[in-house]
């Protein structure tokens, strides 16, 4: 089962490999992994994507918490309605000429925004969950998709 | 008056009271020794810093205070990674300080440099680089507060040079600020109360304890709990000393080289209640076979070590001492514990049967070859389980475990988690320095001795009277008989034979020297060696073969234990 962790650290020197390592060390899997300032110059955010049973899971949160600089974990399946989760991601499709209508067109219905475009190829931004990135990645594939990087997904608590 | 980094060092240090450092001087940590000097700090110098993290070890182990170490930069602080681990596996509160190359240098490939906090990180319960002088006495205070609460741990402070030269007026913190740093200490009362029942209903139960009840100091609790219940009551390697050893209830140490009525009793109960221990491998063996049958009730204060290996069904996340007074005081309310005796009266027979069966024992022939066991015994009679005692790694210590039964806490100091060689001798002298007063005993094998055997020096340099009891066997014991039993007797890189002669050796480090072939022998130096005013080396020459029983195959379930040879 996959699970996003949103997890706020304190900027102590080194924190992302202690995060990173306490994975790395104890052979949990990161499917993804984003770090970014908050409101609070002295604290960051890691959303990080994880896969485990429930046992797994139990652990890698109890292991996160143990370490010196976490402040805080939550798991955002233990309330899947609680949480805001979007992703962003940017494709480089070159297109053959008589497909460059198409790009725009699946590019409109994902509700994406072409942020590059030159005579061969368009940059496509697109944010949205998960599996909606997935398909637009599926439809632009036959279409020339050369490049994609994703974010992977940021999870927000509901209100409070 | 500005102060520079260094004597704010040394200023913290006192402020914590620190009474004595165990390490080695380098470029890096330059100021720090300066500092050291001026002030006439107490330093012990070790030969090498792995031996000198398991000085600081040895004096936290034999104390229970945070042991300090201070090693350079570089190849300082890469030797210590090994001394950091070993008492990061034991949960032991230890403050290293590590030099680290001028901040402007940093990240440059300079002369010792390495990445301190990166190397130390997987193997430390926290650490720090200080990059200002500024922050540099909160930090040694945080670093020490961390150390020695919750489930204690090492931590490192790596202070750079400019960092320690720098000028700066020292003022040490009252207090500190770690919101999200809350170990928690207090039970929850509910969870105790369904433990107490559950205890109380149960008809075969067993304490199974570990080195919780160490650290958390509460070996009086402990007895007390064993003494009112009268359940059988196991320990592990690290709990060694938190009940007498020869209480009455005491089924030994269970696990791989534990005692057969242990581990069958673990095997067997219904209630198995955990206290300040974490089911490691070598307490389980095969896992989905480990004590199948038994509800599991499990105190520990790392929330991590709940859950981690077997399913809990009465988890108690808390400080070891203050659940299991929680757990005295409700007790004392119930009615007399008669009643509870009487139901667990026919298990405790039945416990008693299989100690009968297999006991811990060996037979010492008087012209026979002389047995590591027979030394060990006679140590535990003549000390009467009062004395400090270190070991290295492998079947001494399983054989040190198996018969000398301190009597009190702190007093047995081992590498049970990583396991070290070469850890047992060093380790006696910071346990010396930290007790002066009494008798300390390194129990060390001919294989991990010659791995810090240049601590002989400091032994003698610092009159540390430190009895080592080297048993001799010419060969890496435990990895043969490893080989023996699991390999068709294929013996690999194993043989020592190739060793000093021990008695020079001691005489050219200065140190008494004493040998014994026969068991007479043996009596006659441990008499001579106890009754010596000194550090004193006692060497018994042992047969190459004698294997460690019982002992469970690895992988395997715990109560299918090899008893003997055939």
């Amino acid at each position: 089962m996959r699970h996003t962790l949103s997890i706020l650290v304190r900027n102590d020197a080194g924190v992302l490999s202690r995060v990173a390592g306490m994975f790395s060390g104890r052979g949990y899997n990161i499917e993804s992994l984003n770090v970014a300032p908050t409101l609070d110059p002295e604290v960051s955010n890691v959303t990080l994507v994880t896969g485990g049973d429930d046992k797994i899971i139990e652990q890698i949160t109890k292991q996160l918490h143990k370490i010196i600089s976490v402040i805080a974990v939550t798991d955002e399946l233990e309330n899947p309605k609680g949480f805001v989760n979007r992703e962003m991601a940017m494709l480089k499709v070159f297109p053959k000429m008589e497909q460059r209508a198409e790009v725009l067109r699946v590019s409109e219905i994902f509700r994406g925004k072409i942020v590059h475009v030159d005579s061969k190829s368009f940059v496509v931004e697109v944010s949205g969950s998960q599996d909606k990135i997935q398909a637009m990645t599926e439809l632009l594939r036959p279409l020339g998709l050369k490049e994609l990087v994703r974010t992977g997904p940021l999870a927000m608590r509901r209100g409070n | 008056m500005t102060q520079n980094g260094a004597d704010i060092f040394v200023e913290s240090l006192k402020a914590e009271g620190v009474e004595v450092i165990f390490g080695y001087p380098g470029g890096a940590v330059l100021h720090i020794y300066d500092a050291i000097q001026r002030h006439g700090f107490p330093h012990i110098l070790c030969r090498q810093e792995a031996a000198g993290l398991h000085m600081a070890d040895g004096y936290a182990r034999s104390t229970g205070k945070t042991g300090v170490a201070l090693v350079t930069s570089g190849p300082g602080l890469s030797n210590a990674i090994t001394g950091i681990a070993t008492a990061y596996s034991d949960s032991i509160p230890m403050v290293i300080f590590s030099g680290q190359v001028p901040t402007n240098l940093i990240g440059t490939d300079s002369f010792q440099e390495a990445d301190n906090v990166g190397l130390t990180r997987p193997v430390s319960k926290h650490n720090y680089l200080v990059r200002d002088v500024k922050d540099l006495a909160a930090t040694i205070k945080e670093a020490f507060h961390i150390a020695s609460s919750g489930r204690p741990g090492p931590v490192v402070v790596d202070i750079p040079k400019d960092v320690s030269g720098a000028h700066y007026k020292f003022s040490y913190p009252d207090d500190i600020s770690l919101p999200h740093y809350q170990p928690r200490y207090e039970g929850h009362k509910g969870q105790i109360r369904r433990a107490m029942k559950m205890l109380l209903r149960a008809k075969r139960p067993v304490l199974y304890f570990g080195g919780g009840v160490v650290l958390s100091g509460a070996s009086e609790e402990m007895t007390a709990l064993v003494d009112l219940l009268k359940i059988p009551t196991t320990y592990t390697l690290m709990g060694i000393g938190g009940i007498p050893g020869d209480h009455p209830d005491s089924l030994g140490m269970l696990g791989m080289h534990g005692t057969y009525r242990a581990n069958l009793a673990v095997d067997e109960c219904d209630v198995l209640f955990a206290i300040g221990a974490r089911f490691d491998d070598r307490v389980t063996g095969k896992l989905d076979e480990f004590s199948v049958n038994s509800k599991k009730i499990h105190i520990d204060i790392d929330p991590t070590s709940i859950g981690k290996c077997v399913e809990t069904d009465i988890p108690i996340v808390g400080d070891v001492k203050n659940c299991l007074q929680q757990l005295l005081a409700r007790l004392h309310e119930q009615d007399d514990p008669a009643g509870f005796h009487e139901q667990i009266a026919p298990w405790r027979a039945r416990v008693a049967d299989w100690n009968n069966e297999h006991p811990i024992a060996y037979e010492q022939h008087a012209n026979g070859p002389l047995l590591p066991q027979f030394v060990l015994d006679k140590i535990f009679k003549m000390t009467e389980g009062k004395a400090v005692m270190t070991t290295d790694v492998g079947q001494h210590q399983m054989w040190a475990a198996q018969y000398y039964h301190a009597q009190h806490p702190n007093l047995w100091v081992t590498s049970g988690g990583l396991g070290t060689m070469g850890f047992g001798m060093p380790a006696a002298i910071g346990a010396q320095v930290a007790r002066p007063d009494d008798v300390v005993i390194a129990v060390v094998g001919d294989g991990g001795f010659m791995m810090n055997i240049q601590e002989l020096t400091t032994m003698v340099e610092q009159d540390v009277p430190v009895k080592i009891v080297l048993l001799n066997n010419q060969v890496l014991g435990m990895v043969r008989q490893w080989q023996e039993k699991f390999y068709d007797n294929r013996e690999s890189s194993i043989d020592l034979s190739a060793q000093p002669d021990f008695m020079q050796l001691a005489e050219a480090f200065g140190l008494k020297g004493m040998q014994a072939h026969t068991a007479a022998e043996a009596e006659q130096i441990l008499k001579d060696g106890f009754a010596y005013d000194g550090p004193v080396l006692m060497e018994f020459c042992t047969e190459r073969g004698t294997n460690c029983y019982p002992m469970v195959p690895s992988g395997a379930p715990s109560a299918k234990m090899l008893t003997s040879d055939s």
